[in-house]
């Protein structure tokens, strides 16, 4: 903590130029394509396990989640951001926790999930289908040149929002655990953006902001039924 | 606010006539060369222009090709206007590594004055740290090595102090920003040898005219002024008012000059360090140590018409 931390605003620990910042995810782009298609269809995949359900669905998104944010960890926050930010280093560390953590819960643990036709599943699976096909265009249709795009599976702030909205479509108590990585992020990401004066700097936030909110409102719910949050009475496809 | 120094037009007169003879604008032929206003070092007399180059975000581009090429133009624009003190830190992530691109694309310019800092919490570590900057510039040795806002003061001076003894660098300071540790950075002033402090002035930000800038012209303390833009918010709110009349009396044609010249005009000022990745601007801003400085009646009336934007 530096001395007289409270003299400092957030513009001091911005190292770097937007310009900067949007041309490593063009850099970035470049590097790994097509990877980014193969990103896409996982998230189609990940969104049609989570609407149509399958008994070993839990195991498969979780896993292709911590894939993806293991793979953020590695080729975007290691090898790219942190040579912009140092702080970057012990992001990709955060990441990559994160990404074993859904990997080992969703490997080890009964991933209980809400039954499709319920309000708060609709909730999760319209967060997850926003920051799989609209979240990436924002920046774009701001101003964004093509290439700079953020796509889930390989740029994190999308793939944040992407988990917590597939998060949201469970119904354990490990929500609150495996969002803490995502959530973070999307307050960290929120603060560089609004820092850096993008338009879009709210985006993240607000989808964060939208999943907390409905999950605290559904486990006030679950209260209220008297049931419990990791054995839901109607989640008949448990893996 | 503080009132603006006294500094009479004799100063500063006294000032400019530290030009060095070598260092001359390019003009057209036939036209008189113009020397480049320098400041002497005073603990050595050493020369330095009296605009330098900052590398805080401006030179943190990563490893992107295109970008580094061009930070390597603005340092070629830089030491073509005559400029030599470059100023980093490893703090700003790449762009110690950027600046030593830039200087092997350039072939090592002989008139560079290197300047970085020392910015890391455990003292043993401090000479590890500057033996990576001094890898990342690919310099035999630096200028100028300051402790990075203060931190772990008290470790690092001593090692920079026997580093310098012992020829491994020619100059110590510390540094500080936007006002911060002042009462320390007094403290340190008054106590230690240093020969320079680092520190944040502009026409708005005017806090160190009251005591760190006449005392470091008591002890012989050269003076680096960092953020002088304010990371651009300055020049942001200028550039919507048109630049005024007595701005030609210091043959200024930009906001950004006038900006540096009133921080270049106070007679305890070594060197500005403004940061850019123009190289209109670094060119621009080089010609601020070509012409004329405004004197202290000028300044006030700066001070006067900036503030009432």
């Amino acid at each position: 903590m530096p001395s007289q931390w409270w003299t400092y605003t957030l513009s001091d620990f911005l190292l770097f130029s937007p310009r900067t910042y949007y041309r490593l995810f063009e850099l970035y782009n470049a590097d790994i394509w097509p990877a980014q298609i193969m990103a896409l269809l996982l998230g189609f995949a990940i969104a049609a396990l989570i609407g149509w359900g399958g008994a070993w669905r839990g195991r498969a998104v979780t896993a292709i989640l911590g894939l993806c944010w293991i793979w953020i960890a590695w080729a975007f926050h290691y090898e790219r951001y942190a040579t912009i930010n140092w702080a970057a280093t012990y992001v990709a560390l955060g990441f990559a926790a994160e990404g074993l953590l859904l990997i080992g819960l969703g490997l080890a643990a009964r991933r209980a999930w809400l039954p499709v036709d319920d309000t708060i599943h609709r909730v999760g699976l319209g967060i997850f289908l926003f920051a799989l096909v609209v979240q990436p265009v924002i920046g774009p249709l701001t101003g964004r040149a093509l290439g700079q795009v953020e796509l889930f599976g390989v740029a994190p702030d999308p793939t944040a929002v992407a988990t917590l909205g597939a998060l949201l479509c469970t119904a354990d108590r490990a929500f609150w655990w495996l969002a803490a990585g995502p959530l973070a992020w999307c307050a960290i990401t929120g603060m560089t953006l609004w820092t850096m004066e993008a338009t879009d700097a709210l985006v993240t936030p607000l989808a964060a902001l939208v999943v907390v909110s409905t999950a605290i409102w559904k486990r006030s719910g679950t209260r209220a039924r008297g049931g419990s949050d990791g054995q839901p009475a109607d989640t008949a496809d448990q893996a | 606010m503080p009132s603006s120094s006294n500094i009479g037009r004799r100063t500063l007169m006294r000032g400019l006539g530290a030009a060095g003879a070598g260092l001359v604008l390019p003009v057209a032929a036939g036209a008189q060369p113009v020397a480049m206003i320098t400041r002497a070092v005073p603990s050595s007399g050493e020369a330095l222009p009296v605009v330098g180059l900052g590398s805080w975000i401006t030179f943190n581009v990563g490893n992107d090709r295109a970008a580094r090429d061009g930070c390597a133009d603005v340092m070629r624009a830089f030491f073509s206007g005559g400029g030599r003190l470059i100023d980093s830190s490893p703090m700003y992530a790449s762009s110690q590594d950027v600046i030593g691109y830039g200087l092997a694309k350039l072939g090592k310019p002989a008139a560079l004055f290197a300047a970085d800092k020392v910015w890391i919490s455990r003292g043993a570590r401090g000479r590890d740290q500057i033996e990576q900057s001094r890898r990342h510039w690919d310099v035999a040795r630096f200028d100028l090595m300051q402790v990075h806002n203060l931190l772990a003061w008290e470790e690092h001076l001593p090692m920079l102090f026997s580093m310098k003894a012992a020829g491994q660098l020619r100059y110590v300071g510390i540094t500080t920003s936007e006002g911060r540790r002042h009462d320390e950075i007094e403290q340190i002033m008054r106590r230690h040898p240093i020969d320079f402090v680092q520190v944040t002035y502009n026409v708005v930000d005017r806090e160190i005219e009251s005591r760190i800038l006449p005392l470091a012209r008591d002890r012989g303390i050269g003076v680096i002024v960092n953020r002088p833009f304010r990371e651009g918010a300055l020049i942001k709110k200028v550039m919507r008012h048109p630049l005024p009349a007595w701005a030609q009396e210091i043959d200024c044609t930009s906001w950004a000059q006038v900006i540096l010249k009133f921080i270049a005009s106070h007679p305890a000022v070594t060197c500005v360090i403004p940061a850019t990745t123009s190289v209109a601007h670094v060119r621009e801003n080089m010609q601020a140590a070509y012409s004329r400085l405004p004197d202290e009646a000028l300044r006030r009336r700066m001070i006067a018409h900036i503030e009432a934007l």
